[in-house]
């Protein structure tokens, strides 16, 4: 219930078409309501009296106002669309701004996938909620009440028949969705473990497909897709029972108005025309129940949505930028760490990083190297800060990173992830995504840095080549190529290569390395690689294992010093890896 | 040296995607816009989805039964009022009154029974119905072509496989049912209506062209809009799913404020197409409303006339009236559901769409194959993955069972491409592969692909415990095996080292782990499936050394005795192999073992030597 009221500030600025919305729906009411009246007029004054000309002009206006009452309608629909759509763009609007603010660490806890489907089913969802509320919910209690009114005016010897079908009928709607809420949020469930397989599936068609398991993933979908089947049929089927019981109390109603409105006119305290706009009148305001009560489940199976849309707007940045943040930085780039401790759940037990102390300066070259899971990434991660320490601090030119504004510290790092993400459009775009007012030379040269150039220029249309998802015309090497050429165009002054030449081929590698030895000299460069003869010349090598510093140095002091390092050495380069001992 | 003589032949490992409208992240889906002419066959969509609603035979002559008798006796009413009105209440008589009146409840009760009944059956051939296009959707999505995938936005997919289903979901529940029984209420009160008073009848049914008129001519222009609301929507789909699962990329280049203005382009366009489709739906209601009390005017001056010229009694003319009111009930419910129904169809048409893309099917005759020994040949293979641009150019190799073969080359000159080819995920364009003799294409694919094990460059994991994803590799293997697996590929250590151990839930595509443990993952995963012929492309360039020495003698024991491809850049881990070829420009260039290599002081030689930029060669040569 809170997220729905929270959701309802997104109407806040359509409310003039909110309120429109309703009073327009009022007109056509109103104009339905006196359809029965005038029938009445017709039948009791007109015929009876043999009155032909009150027939025809009551006949005429009842024309009139059924024209007035189609504008409304009309008009009802398309306010009511303003606020609908208005609102929903906005609330879409608000959980993409939402997300792109979230940090690694939210996304790791929430997960993309689920982040997707929030954006699209659940604001649709909402959107529907909110649409039946604009349009029927405005119909349905003013019908409910206009008919209700009209009937005792109509009719009051009979006032007690419909308040005693009204309570049966609201005990019955709530009896109802007391039993069906439940069912339609596990049907929710359901649906989201579907949507997840499917998900899955096209995202790892390669495996499916590697491995011949579609049968096996055939049966998987088959289940979710049966249990939900199964769940959508009970809770439907619960919700649906409601109409055959409410179908009989307004029938019932009738046989009774007849019956004691009967009675009535026997009496002589009624008329024929009375009862016949009574029965109408009737009708209507138990019809409009009806809908009432169908609208609250509609509600109900939205509420779910809302929560799920809640929790997303509501979720705090793991890492924010301080109100007095830095926004403007002309670093040289001298990157230290200062007994770094880091933890990817922020209590130091789970630490991933222990005690890291060193220092880059401006201009140097720094390689790490270590097993699996030592921490590399984790460590260079904290530079831009994808994430914050837990202990310690890491440092640009003297300034904690945390005092400066996490898009200005970004401006000038250049980033090549581990996994090299690329976005459908040109080959330039992409180039060019770190610094869009790049002009063309400066998008070359950092091509032909990364070497990149030879093959876009094989390409029919160049640097104009269009990519698809995710860049998938491309090898592994090209892509992470594109991935150097994007980085290095942001002319950083920090510059972090995150094992981003491993699908790279050993003489092209070396080939970036010279290009890149010449643009590195104006950048401090962290790259973490797996392979000795990228980090040769670096200037320092740190060596990490389980979360430490375990050797520091350069290729030659570390021979010497570090068995992990020779032995490193031995495997990739062969025996006498060292030129000196030939 | 060698970049510049790739030329085109070299230029792309990965088929390109057709043009999508303008750069920005979540193009447009290709090819499928040329459907939008086409699908303006809603009577084939709707014969379409009324099949899968057919295959519940039974239930469905049920509910028919069932709407039959609700309606009727439902309909019973107005005319049992009227004979109430003017039989008995007119003449005061109340014992007669009386009587009908207990009849009318019978009436009415049995109403609302088959009512119930109808509902209650209609829900559950809708449900399985939508269960049922699902599931061949599915189906159909496993057995397209990897071209397919390499092509589509998986935004736009997605949104066909639940946006556009959930629509089919929504309208198929409530609506056939309700359009059943509106259909038919109208049919009989329009035969009850002339039963009583034809002249009045036929009056009244003047306003049904009007009617007509009216639904036609919204239809013709709500139908082409809903189906551009719904493209736009995957669109949208498209962008959002790109950008939030490359969220690390945009963040990692501030790109945030950029990523937000393409979405709001396409957000507000969004807005704009649903409104005008919506609103100019939404006019239905009104218009049909408008029409109803039209009619009913028309009816009740008529009747007045008539009454005032003794052709009707009073009775006749309040059944009449309400007889017209109960055909505005069910109108209204058809001009309601309209919305809906356009919305559902458009969503129908794009599901279809989707299942009618070409399967990749076994040619008829392929056989199914036994064990093999692992001989592999390619006899003069050219392929290229788009028309004109050919990436293999007349590629020959011969691997015995049980040979280690290394592929070695730049990037992008083709040695993915002949695992792609070797897997059958794409077929050659002319010469053949063949393995133990037979051609590749004449044996059933899901078979060819159990007997390969295929490490990749990107190993995708499941969102599920680790047992189960390495289980993945033999479903029915023992928690034994499966851990005896992942002690080979030297993962164990690190998996007991995990949270929860073996039953640690990776999270979606495996990213609580490194890239190096993923890689051990996949490959005990490939140990457990104990294939006969083994292609590791380029897998352990993400391990790190110390673990990489490891596997390589983890690896060495897998690939003895079987015929494996290893696609890998690191020169130490091809030393030992049988044969070495030197890919370049598509062409096998030079051959041999690691040794002869390096004494041709060919390519291969500058590729060796260039590892150690400036240091003296380990070998002497």
């Amino acid at each position: 219930m809170r997220s729905a009221l929270r959701l309802a500030t997104y109407l806040k600025p359509y409310r003039k078409w909110a309120l429109l919305a309703p009073l327009l729906m009022l007109l056509e009411v109103a104009m339905d309501l006196t359809q029965p009246r005038l029938i009445q007029r017709i039948v009791d004054e007109g015929i009876a009296q043999g009155d032909m000309n009150l027939v025809l002009r009551t006949g005429l206006l009842m024309l009139g106002l059924a024209a007035i009452g189609a504008l409304g309608g009309m008009s009802n629909g398309v306010a009511a669309e303003q606020v609908v759509q208005g609102a929903g763009a906005d609330l879409r609007e608000a959980l993409f701004r939402k997300v792109q603010s979230l940090s690694f660490g939210n996304l790791d806890h929430l997960g993309t996938g689920p982040l997707v489907t929030r954006l699209t089913n659940d604001v649709t969802q909402t959107q529907e909620a909110t649409m039946m509320m604009l349009r029927m919910a405005a119909r349905s209690p003013f019908l409910m009440a206009g008919s209700l009114i009209m009937a005792i005016l109509t009719s009051p010897q009979l006032t007690y028949l419909p308040l005693v079908l009204i309570l049966v009928e609201v005990i019955v709607v709530m009896l109802v969705v007391r039993r069906a809420t439940p069912l339609f949020t596990q049907m929710q469930t359901r649906l989201d473990a579907l949507n997840e397989v499917m998900q899955e599936n096209l995202a790892g068609v390669r495996l499916v497909k590697a491995f011949a398991r579609a049968d096996h993933e055939q049966e998987r979908f088959g289940g979710a897709n049966e249990r939900l089947a199964w769940q959508a049929i009970t809770a439907m089927r619960t919700s649906a029972s409601m109409f055959p019981f409410m179908m009989i109390t307004v029938n019932l109603g009738v046989v009774g108005v007849l019956w004691f409105g009967g009675v009535e006119v026997t009496r002589g305290t009624m008329q024929v025309g009375q009862i016949i706009a009574f029965v109408n009148y009737l009708l209507t305001t138990l019809f409009s129940l009806m809908m009432v009560s169908q609208l609250v489940i509609q509600f109900a199976r939205a509420g779910a949505s809302a929560n799920r849309i809640a929790e997303v707007l509501d979720s705090e940045p793991w890492v924010q930028d301080r109100p007095d943040a830095l926004r403007e930085l002309t670093p040289r780039g001298r990157v230290a760490f200062e007994d770094v401790t880091f933890g990817y759940d922020g209590n130091g037990s789970e630490a991933v990083l222990r005690g890291i102390s060193f220092v880059a300066e401006p201009g140097e070259t720094v390689a790490l190297l270590g097993t699996t899971g030592a921490g590399k990434s984790s460590l260079v991660h904290l530079i831009p800060r994808f994430y914050d320490v837990t202990e310690g601090r890491v440092t640009l030119d003297g300034v904690d990173v945390r005092d400066v504004s996490q898009e200005t510290l970004r401006r000038h790092i250049g980033v090549a992830l581990q996994e090299a993400v690329l976005f459908s459009g040109t080959i330039r775009d992409n180039i060019r995504y770190g610094r869009p007012e790049a002009t063309d030379d400066e998008v070359v040269a950092a091509a032909k840095a990364a070497q990149a150039h030879d093959f876009i220029m094989g390409f029919p249309e160049g640097y104009d080549t269009i990519l698809g998802q995710r860049g998938v015309n491309l090898s592994g090497g090209q892509k992470q190529r594109l991935a150097i050429a994007r980085a290095l165009l942001v002319k950083p002054a920090v510059l972090i290569l995150d094992d981003s030449t491993s699908a790279v081929d050993v003489e092209t590698e070396g080939k970036i390395q010279e290009a890149l030895e010449e643009q590195m000299k104006h950048c401090t460069s962290l790259v973490i690689a797996q392979r000795v003869s990228t980090v040769l010349s670096a200037d320092k090598i740190l060596i990490l294992d389980d979360g430490r510093i375990a050797a520091e140095g350069t290729h030659e002091t570390l021979l010497k010093a570090s068995p992990i390092y020779r032995e490193i050495c031995e495997s990739q380069l062969g025996n006498g890896v060292n030129g000196h001992e030939q | 040296m060698s970049n510049s003589r790739q030329g085109t032949s070299s230029a792309a490992a990965r088929p390109p995607a057709r043009p999508a409208m303008g750069p920005r992240p979540g193009g447009r889906p290709m090819g499928m816009m040329r459907h939008g002419e086409k699908s303006k066959d809603a009577r084939g969509t709707l014969l379409r989805l009324w099949r899968y609603m057919r295959r519940q035979r039974w239930p469905l002559v049920g509910v028919a039964v069932f709407v039959v008798i609700s309606t009727v006796a439902s309909l019973l009413g107005p005319y049992l009022m009227g004979i109430a009105i003017d039989r008995y209440i007119t003449n005061h008589d109340l014992p007669g009154l009386a009587r009908l009146a207990w009849l009318m409840i019978a009436c009415h009760l049995v109403a609302a029974a088959s009512a119930w009944l109808q509902t209650y059956i209609m829900i559950g051939v809708a449900q399985r119905a939508v269960r049922d296009i699902r599931s061949d959707l599915f189906a159909r999505m496993q057995s397209l072509p990897l071209r397919f995938f390499d092509q589509r936005s998986h935004g736009d997919l997605m949104s066909r496989l639940t946006n556009d289903v959930d629509n089919v979901s929504m309208i198929l529940g409530n609506g056939v049912s309700q359009l059943l029984s509106s259909v038919l209420s109208i049919i009989v009160v329009i035969a009850m209506m002339l039963a009583l008073n034809v002249r009045l009848a036929l009056v009244s049914l003047v306003v049904a062209p009007l009617m007509f008129l009216v639904t036609r001519y919204i239809a013709r222009y709500v139908r082409p809009r809903f189906r551009q609301t719904q493209e736009t929507l995957g669109e949208l789909n498209g962008i959002i799913e790109e950008t939030v699962t490359g969220q690390h990329t945009v963040k990692a280049f501030a790109r945030e404020e950029v990523t937000i203005g393409q979405f709001c382009e396409v957000n507000a366009r969004l807005k704009s197409v649903a409104m005008r489709a919506r609103v100019l739906a939404g006019f239905m209601g009104p218009l049909m409303n408008m029409v109803n009390h039209i009619g009913l005017a028309i009816v009740v001056g008529t009747g007045g006339l008539l009454a005032v010229q003794g052709l009707a009694t009073v009775g006749a003319i309040a059944s009449f009236i309400s007889y017209y009111n109960r055909l505005g009930r069910p109108l209204s419910q058809i001009a309601n559901l309209y919305s809906g129904l356009q919305s559902a169809l458009a969503g129908a048409e794009r599901v279809f769409e989707l299942m009618d893309e070409e399967p990749e099917v076994d040619a008829p005759d392929a056989r199914p194959m036994e064990h093999t020994n692992g001989d592999v040949t390619l006899d003069r293979v050219c392929f290229g993955y788009e028309e004109g641009v050919p990436v293999l150019n007349e590629v020959s190799l011969h691997a015995d069972a049980g040979q280690m073969i290394a592929l070695v080359g730049p990037t992008g000159a083709g040695k993915t491409t002949i695992a792609n080819l070797l897997t059958r995920f794409y077929d050659v364009d002319s010469g053949a592969i063949r393995l133990d003799g037979t051609d590749v294409r004449a044996v059933r694919k899901d078979d060819l692909r159990r007997k390969l094990g295929l490490v990749l460059q990107d190993n995708f994991l499941f969102a599920d415990t680790v047992m189960e994803n390495i289980r993945y590799g033999r479903l029915e293997a023992t928690d034994e095996e499966v851990m005896a697996a992942a002690a080979m590929a030297n993962a164990d250590h690190f998996i007991r080292r995990l949270p929860k151990g073996y039953q640690t839930v990776l999270s979606e595509r495996g990213s609580n782990l490194s890239q190096g443990q993923r890689q051990l993952l996949a490959i005990a995963r490939v140990i457990l499936s104990d294939p006969d012929i083994l292609i590791l492309d380029e897998a352990t360039s993400n391990v790190d050394t110390r673990t990489e020495k490891h596997l390589q003698e983890a690896l060495m024991r897998l690939m003895a005795g079987r015929t494996s491809f290893v696609i890998a850049h690191r020169l130490s881990t091809i030393r030992d192999a049988d044969q070495v070829l030197v890919i370049n420009g598509g062409e096998i260039i030079e051959r041999g073992t690691h040794k002869s290599l390096l004494a041709q002081r060919g390519f291969y030689y500058h590729l060796y030597a260039s590892q150690f930029r400036g240091q003296a060669l380990p070998e002497a040569v």
